[in-house]
């Protein structure tokens, strides 16, 4: 039995598919490597500049420190959060659980723009109480990115749990072990790598997010998407292509490393 | 129940203190200020300046949901139907631009069309025109970034029903002599039906809350809804209507929602 393959219509058209979707990641190159101060190709003239400007201003260097800081400290909490609800579902199974599932991916659901208004809401009133947790300061910033991405966790973490054999916690269980010995001994363990996975799927969404952030910060507290947002916002800064160009370039291996090991590990299954 | 408690209560208290209390005082923003009574959402509804804009929102948001679907079916169809090196190829084309940052990907869109952008670079050294054309801050620009944005989104629900159609089907009405282009419109597209639906209302969900993307490739020029709420409270504050607005699309998105789960919890059946 042979498969039927597109044809080449098909074919064609998934070029012109393909390259809408490329062709804008590629148009940042040149961009980056011209000698004016604004968003222009090189006229014959190269230049470095603007990779040189994002190395040494040191606002491009704080804004990464802040949002690495941001990403690895909301990550964290979001997944301990998560792995708790999600251990304490599989494990009890309690009434209404849809229901609160339900309620825990709501923020992943909204409009994004409600979701940041509500926020920005919230931490203006907390603002009256504190200045940690505050808005336009760290704390709140991480507080605002855990709501975000928390529904992302449990997603992931939820899959890995559906994933293990019940079997091994109910031997666990009629062995005498008592619930943190399962909990530590025996869930945990096998589901490391579903932690990780949940742990750098929130640290990319935080680093990558904007909307929330453009409405819970404003001169104090800035984060690198939100630095990028000023530069295109008012005068395009063409520091602003160095820096996609980089990102993309990273994104770029990742993916295609990941792609190249899946298929080495599909050859060795075979 | 100690466990309980320890376990699940965190997650529900922290959304439930910093998600839903301040959703529900948006809310109440929205019937309350500046006055009490309906009078922010009679306003939303019928001030022709925020009616066009819903429009607007409505309109682009048609477009692109039907560009993003429609483009996204072609790639996802050689995605799991091509031949394997097709299939590497095209996977690096979805996964690239889909984890790359939205702002990225509008910068690209600038560099793309702005007056001394690429195209107009090239069709200049063309000599097909003169001066530049005015391809962003207007409606085509929003067009275009958002549906780039959203045609990774609709891939996934189409590749999850193209990969769930019965192969033996497929051959049987190619053993009974149908063309390729019939096997295709009246066989192997009615059966990805379903993908196409939760594709069309996935992405239309995303569009209408959309912010940066249009604010970026608008220009200001035009105004969809997200970012009319963001003006309504950073430029101009008008809290209840802001609210209002907000209460409305959260409505219209839950509503689309229920139609998907749905449509889905039929299927399951």
């Amino acid at each position: 039995m042979t498969k039927l393959h597109p044809g080449r219509l098909a074919t064609l058209l998934t070029a012109l598919v393909a390259l809408f979707l490329l062709m804008p990641l590629i148009a940042v190159v040149p961009v980056s490597f011209t000698s004016r101060r604004y968003l222009s190709l090189p006229d014959g003239k190269y230049s470095l500049r603007h990779y040189q400007a994002l190395w040494e201003d040191p606002e491009w260097l704080s804004s990464f420190l802040t949002s690495v800081q941001v990403g690895v400290i909301a990550s964290l909490l979001a997944v301990a959060l998560a792995t708790a609800f999600c251990i304490g579902i599989w494990m009890l199974r309690p009434r209404f659980s849809g229901l609160m599932t339900g309620f825990v991916l709501l923020p992943m659901v909204a409009p994004p723009v409600v979701s940041s208004l509500t926020l920005y809401f919230f931490l203006k009133k907390l603002s009256e109480w504190n200045s940690l947790i505050a808005y336009d300061s760290l704390g709140g910033v991480i507080l605002a990115h855990m709501v975000m991405i928390v529904p992302y966790a449990v997603v992931v973490v939820m899959v890995s749990l559906s994933q293990i054999d019940r079997r091994m916690d109910l031997a666990a269980q009629s062995m005498g072990a008592s619930v943190p010995t399962r909990i530590f001994g025996v869930i945990l363990p096998n589901i490391r790598f579903g932690l990780l996975g949940a742990f750098f799927l929130c640290f990319l969404l935080s680093w990558d997010e904007i909307g929330v952030t453009l409405f819970v910060t404003s001169v104090e507290t800035i984060t690198l998407p939100r630095r990028m947002w000023m530069g295109l916002r008012d005068n395009v800064d063409p520091s602003i292509a160095a820096l996609s160009v980089l990102l993309i370039l990273v994104v770029s291996l990742l993916v295609i490393a990941r792609a190249l090991l899946l298929m080495r590990k599909e050859r060795a299954a075979r | 129940m100690r466990a309980y408690l320890f376990l699940i209560c965190p997650v529900l208290l922290f959304l439930g203190g910093s998600y839903l209390l301040p959703f529900l005082g948006i809310m109440q923003l929205s019937f309350t200020d500046p006055e009490p009574g309906l009078g922010q959402y009679s306003h939303v509804l019928s001030d022709p300046l925020t009616l066009s804009v819903i429009w607007r929102t409505l309109r682009i948001c048609v477009i692109v949901t039907a560009v993003s679907v429609a483009a996204a079916y072609i790639i996802t169809l050689l995605w799991v139907r091509g031949r394997p090196l097709v299939r590497s190829l095209t996977e690096l084309c979805i996964m690239i631009p889909f984890w790359i940052s939205v702002l990225s990907r509008a910068f690209g869109w600038m560099s793309m069309l702005s007056n001394r952008g690429l195209l107009n670079t090239w069709l200049k050294d063309l000599g097909l025109i003169e001066t530049s054309l005015q391809l962003t801050r207007n409606e085509f620009a929003v067009i275009i970034g958002m549906s780039h944005y959203l045609i990774p989104f609709a891939v996934f629900p189409l590749a999850t029903a193209m990969r769930n159609v019965d192969e033996r089907v497929l051959t049987a009405a190619d053993g009974m002599g149908a063309s390729r282009l019939r096997i295709f419109w009246q066989v192997f597209l009615p059966m990805t039906a379903s993908g196409i639906i939760g594709a069309t209302l996935l992405v239309f969900v995303f569009s209408v809350g959309f912010f940066v993307t249009p604010a970026l490739l608008g220009g200001g020029q035009s105004v969809l809804i997200a970012e009319l709420i963001y003006l309504w409270i950073f430029q101009i504050p008008q809290w209840g209507m802001a609210a209002a607005m907000s209460v409305i699309l959260m409505l219209a998105v839950g509503g689309i929602l229920v139609l998907l789960m749905r449509r889905y919890g039929e299927m399951a059946k």
